[in-house]
């Protein structure tokens, strides 16, 4: 072997290593640092539980929600003609170029107090921001377009061809649908699904503006990781996070497990 | 199908009402008012640091990425599958969890003796943990159908390794660095979550933009939160762009 490639192989691991590595080993090891009773109970404080329930809680609407309405935005745009498709196809797009932090601004500015319809949902005693519906708004937002990136080559790929002929055998749209498109979108929705479901788990910045980030109450399990850490207990910070890595490694298992299935070498 | 009206008000109330809004805030009170707030000194210095950390991480993301892309496609060697598995981490990570894990090694009572906390050089740190999978994932599906023939004429013909990654290897893999260095440099504009921890957000040192944002709606200063917003969105919208156009006009020149 060339002494230019070891080079190389040493530089880009040596990268890998101090950058990613050793970094997510040593939480590992900061966690378990002083044995498994502190982490038990940190796991099992009543904060730490309502922050991870409310975190399932909110993924369990969000993500499906996103899938939904993400086959349909695909299909709208790999088989819909109408005009402004590139422009919706960039309207989708939007929240990865968009910093999480102005989208939860955003929505404040619409469903606030002072924003646009913020009277309008006070006369009829809704409350978005500060609570559940606007943290899942939130979520929503900021996972948007991975169902749609996701189902959009596969839809390519699988052609339009199947359908047509399910049609002319005479099955209804609904049933050429799901018997024929969904059975060949599936990997790729799925992909999509670990992808949102991931991020929602993850998501930080705009569920803290909007969820006013109340103990026990709109505090999903990331804004729980900061409270711990900013008041200095650093176990339950640790355990926090780390329940949240080892979630993290589970999507990258399943990511890659799609990977093989799928054919596909490309993440995002 | 769903219907397109039912697609449509998903839309409107998740992205199409928010962005109207941001733009309409940001525009409320004419140029002038837009132009005080970005140039309260402030603003001015979160902004400053957020484009020249992100910069950075383009020229580092540039390099390494491209780097490990090529280790992880043309070198052998054990571990190989783990490693190009580990590299999707930083986004299956939740960002916050990305700040605890850096503070974790290279924060206060670091056990290899590294304290960036704090530090101007945490700022970009954070960034480029965040940020390590586009250029890697977009290098490297081109490097695999890269065919090793041209670089092995090429060879023959006498051309030394440097020759040979110069004048072909790194003219085909140009449009894949270029559109992953622009998503790096949007990402690494927006960020926030990893940001928060490790960097102190200290105003005119270590607050990025994002923070700055933050702490202004904190403060219910919603006009000054939003014009300093526009003005990333528009950063990161039009590196993307522009790279965007550079990636076809190149690929349309190759073919």
């Amino acid at each position: 072997m060339s002494s230019s490639k070891l080079a190389a192989r040493t530089i880009a691991l040596a990268y890998l290593a101090l950058l990613l590595l050793a970094p997510v080993l040593m939480i590992f090891y900061r966690t378990f640092e002083h044995g498994v009773a502190p982490v038990w109970s940190a796991v099992s404080a009543p904060n730490a539980q309502h922050a991870f329930w409310l975190s399932l809680e909110i993924v369990a609407i969000a993500v499906p929600l996103n899938t939904v309405f993400g086959i349909g935005m695909a299909l709208l745009l790999e088989r819909g003609r109408f005009r402004g498709k590139a422009l919706l196809g960039m309207l989708i797009d939007l929240p990865f170029a968009i910093s999480p932090v102005v989208v939860g601004l955003s929505l404040v500015l619409v469903y606030g107090k002072t924003g646009w319809l913020g009277d309008w949902l006070a006369a009829r005693g809704i409350q978005v921001i500060f609570s559940v519906p606007g943290m899942v708004i939130a979520t929503a937002v900021v996972c948007l377009p991975f169902v749609v990136r996701e189902t959009v080559p596969v839809l390519r790929e699988l052609g339009v061809d199947s359908e047509q002929a399910a049609e002319t055998l005479g099955a209804s749209a609904w049933q050429a649908f799901w018997r024929v498109t969904l059975p060949g979108i599936r990997w790729g929705v799925v992909y999509g699904v670990v992808l949102t479901t991931a991020r929602a788990l993850g998501e930080f910045g705009a569920v803290s503006i909007v969820s006013g980030r109340v103990e026990g109450q709109t505090q999903t399990l990331p804004l729980y990781v900061q409270d711990r850490f900013e008041n200095f207990d650093s176990t339950g910070a640790y355990t926090a996070a780390v329940v949240l890595a080892l979630l993290a490694l589970a999507t990258l298992l399943a990511m890659n497990l799609l990977t093989r299935r799928t054919h596909r070498r490309t993440a995002l | 199908m769903l219907g397109k009206g039912l697609l449509g008000i998903y839309l409107t109330v998740l992205v199409l009402l928010p962005v109207a809004a941001l733009l309409a805030k940001s525009g409320n009170g004419g140029i002038g008012a837009f132009w005080r707030e970005i140039s309260n000194p402030e603003a001015l210095a979160a902004i400053k640091l957020t484009l020249a950390a992100s910069a950075i991480v383009v020229i580092v993301n540039a390099v390494f990425g491209t780097l490990v892309a090529w280790v992880l496609v043309r070198d052998e060697f054990p571990g190989k599958a783990i490693v190009n598995a580990l590299i999707d981490l930083p986004f299956a990570l939740p960002t916050i969890v990305a700040g605890v894990v850096l503070l974790a090694l290279y924060g206060k009572n670091s056990p290899v003796g590294i304290d960036v906390a704090f530090t101007r050089a945490s700022v970009v740190g954070a960034l480029l943990f965040v940020t390590l999978p586009f250029v890697v994932r977009s290098v490297q599906p081109v490097l695999l159908e890269l065919d090793l023939a041209m670089e092995e004429a090429a060879a023959s013909l006498g051309a030394g390794p440097l020759t040979v990654l110069r004048r072909i290897v790194l003219p085909t893999l140009a449009p894949a660095i270029i559109s992953g260095v622009a998503l790096s440099f949007a990402r690494a504009v927006g960020e926030f979550g990893s940001l928060v921890l490790i960097t102190g957000n200290l105003p005119f040192k270590t607050e990025a933009g994002s923070v700055y944002i933050f702490g202004q709606i904190q403060n219910e200063n919603l006009a000054a939160a939003a014009a300093v917003s526009v003005l990333l969105l528009l950063a990161a919208l039009l590196v993307l762009g522009l790279l965007g156009f550079a990636v076809r006009r190149r690929s349309r020149h190759v073919l």
